[in-house]
């Protein structure tokens, strides 16, 4: 899609095909042939997983969705029926709901790449832009699919987020009811809840699709952050690439694997093991953990319309992170100031994560206050006044320069 | 690599390992259980069969009375990496009970004996009649309780043996019984297991201690019946994996040879 394509049909039918429908010349000049930087590490390797991981969603969704019941009265005893009755059903439905939190861990760190190394800068803002929607379409995908199995967790959080939209003021009530189909959760939220957690993948799909689209016209950014000058500092994309994307990959399913087979049930609630019951309401209500730095930031605002506008802002915000940012320097190797508030902003996350998983009360509400305003300051006070105030290091001339250079870099 | 890689996967993992949900969470501090050595902990943890007779002895002369497990078919007692009962046994576990099939050709429903394939018998006809035979309180279905009980199967048995005298203050109204492990320390079940409440057949002495090790063995394995083949089969995908990963690993390392 960027630059002069490189195919050589060379047989007749393949002429043929070409001149009809050029399709392996989109594979042949996206794929194959596709040029990337040389000095990308493996951090660049989790798009390849977080693409594996959509997959592996879809192929095992549509499994599960055979012998799935979307209806109050069926849908934990039809989940207990995959686990005991299907043919390997444990193995589907434990690949499907552990792979839930594989896919965020690799998104996390797939966005975290990209902060660190500044690769939603110029010429990159729509590939950004277009991340940052997967990302909200994920966040959909998950929090729908969390009600499927109709447990006590499923009931009470789809209760307390379908609530949120009660906050807006006038029309926040029949907005609810709307969305409901009646007047709380109940089956007619269960069943579009599926139909939708069935439709989701598939747009997901149809953005990445366009973020690769929009990666392959400026092409990958690096980890110097400088833009390719010649040929020499890129490597086709098979085999160079898509080796270290699957040596990678293997690795990650390594800790996927352990995840399946051995700790199934860490990563989720005990208490969506029990039937949904709207009639007792669970001690503690917490969203799985890839959604806890959200929810502590909802619950950080005493108000509850405030805490529904910041906790959709925390995410939001994203959007704008090309236009916050006004260093013109990309990659955080020559940024150090930036690197340390990148660091302050990772433990930021993770103290709203922990904080998420807690009870609303005394010392940790104070917290989350505190991580909260942190976490906006970051964007709207740290990165503009950074670009400003920070003296970049030197930068390199070009990628083969720091690579042939013979310095300390390890290979990678 | 740089500097900052360790600190972004450590984050990463640290995020992972937050979700883990832990018991002290609760508003009411319940005593945390402690860890029990089971046979089917760890990565190559398998169940004990005897166990698992002697603890399906237990919730059927003890617990079935007031709870039920509504996921767990006779014939899943002679299932690979269950009880194992064979198949003579398990009809004659299921020709014990009566259940009610129908309707018959000529519009009646009819009792007849149990079969295999019929699901573990409900001590109660639906939740208001088990209420009102329990003081209001409603025994929880058992199938999934391990699964669905921070502390998994070292709660249930610290439960199950925990109980004591409400310590001084604790005000205790009728039909609560004290139990330091349950959320709140009340809790509406009295003290289920006795000395020798059942006889073993194999000689094994029914201790209040090991008639609960016995039934929350079985508990788990109604939880997770393919914990066995789950372990087994992930054992064999790890070693997969980490010969395909080091296969790859030098793929690459040759791959990119002439790049560095």
């Amino acid at each position: 899609m960027s630059g002069e394509s490189t195919y050589n049909p060379s047989t007749g039918f393949t002429r043929w095909l070409d001149t009809r429908l050029p399709i392996m010349r989109l594979v042949h000049d996206n794929i194959t042939d596709y040029p990337t930087p040389k000095n990308i590490n493996y951090w660049w390797t989790f798009g390849g997983i977080l693409t594996f991981c959509l997959v592996t969603q879809i192929v095992t969704g549509i499994i599960l969705a055979m012998h799935y019941t979307p209806h109050v009265d069926h849908a934990f005893n039809s989940v207990e029926h995959i686990m005991r009755n299907v043919n390997y059903g444990w193995l589907i439905r434990y690949i499907h709901s552990n792979g839930a939190s594989m896919f965020f861990l690799a998104v996390y760190i797939h966005i975290f790449r990209g902060m660190y190394y500044g690769s939603y800068k110029a010429p990159r803002e729509v590939l950004w832009i277009l991340g940052v929607i997967i990302y909200l379409l994920m966040i959909a995908a998950a929090f729908l699919g969390y009600m499927l199995p109709w447990g006590q967790m499923s009931l009470w959080g789809a209760t307390v987020i379908t609530n949120l939209f009660g906050a807006i003021p006038v029309v926040g009530e029949s907005i609810a009811i709307w969305l409901w189909g009646g007047f709380s959760v109940d089956n007619p939220t269960l069943n579009r809840f599926f139909s939708l957690h069935y439709l989701l993948p598939f747009l997901i799909f149809g953005v990445v699709i366009l973020h690769i689209w929009a990666l392959h016209v400026p092409g990958n950014n690096n980890p110097i952050g400088i833009s390719v000058k010649s040929k020499q500092d890129t490597v086709p994309f098979h085999p160079y690439i898509t080796v270290k994307d699957a040596f990678s990959l293997s690795i990650f399913l390594i800790l996927f694997s352990y995840f399946i087979f051995f700790a199934p049930n860490v990563l989720g609630h005990a208490d969506n093991y029990i039937p949904a019951n709207p009639l007792v309401t669970p001690a503690h209500i917490v969203p799985e953990w890839y959604m806890l730095p959200f929810y502590a930031i909802l619950r950080a605002v005493p108000d509850k319309l405030g805490g529904v506008i910041l906790m959709f802002s925390a995410i939001f915000i994203l959007f704008l992170l090309p236009w916050l940012d006004t260093s013109k320097v990309r990659s955080a190797r020559y940024r150090p100031l930036f690197r340390q508030f990148f660091v302050l902003f990772i433990i930021d996350c993770l103290v709203l994560g922990y904080l998420g998983a807690m009870p609303a009360e005394g010392i940790y509400v104070v917290l989350a206050r505190v991580g909260t305003v942190y976490y906006f300051a970051h964007f709207l006070i740290i990165l503009p006044v950074l670009g400003i105030v920070e003296k970049p290091k030197e930068v390199p001339e070009s990628i083969s320069a720091p690579v042939l250079g013979g310095s300390a870099q390890a290979a990678e | 690599m740089i500097g900052r890689t360790p600190t972004l996967l450590a984050a990463c993992l640290l995020l992972a390992g937050l979700s883990a949900p832990s018991p002290a969470h609760a508003a009411g501090e319940a005593k945390h259980p402690h860890a029990i050595d089971w046979s089917f902990s760890g990565p190559f943890g398998t169940y004990d069969r005897n166990a698992l007779r002697r603890g399906f002895q237990v919730y059927k002369e003890v617990c079935a009375s007031c709870h039920g497990m509504n996921q767990i078919a006779f014939r899943n007692l002679a299932q690979p990496g269950g009880p194992e009962f064979s198949e003579a046994e398990v009809k004659a576990i299921a020709a014990e009970y009566e259940v009610t099939d129908g309707p018959d050709d000529y519009g009646d429903m009819f009792e007849r004996p149990a079969l295999p394939k019929d699901r573990l018998i409900e001590p109660y006809p639906n939740e208001n009649a088990a209420r009102a035979a329990n003081g209001g309180a409603y025994p929880p279905d058992l199938s999934l309780i391990t699964k669905a009980r921070s502390g998994g199967p070292d709660y249930i048995h610290a439960l199950l043996t925990g109980y004591e005298d409400a310590p001084d203050g604790v005000e205790m109204r009728a039909g609560l019984y004290y139990n330091p492990y349950m959320p709140g320390g009340k809790i509406a079940m009295p003290a289920p297991l006795l000395e020798d409440l059942v006889e073993y057949g194999d000689g094994t002495a029914a201790t209040v201690e090991q008639m609960s090790l016995d039934v929350t063995h079985f508990l788990n394995w109604a939880a997770e019946p393919e914990l066995e083949a789950r372990k087994k089969t992930g054992t064999m995908v790890l070693i997969y994996l980490t010969i395909f990963a080091g296969l790859l690993y030098f793929s690459m390392r040759r791959i990119w040879a002439d790049q560095h």
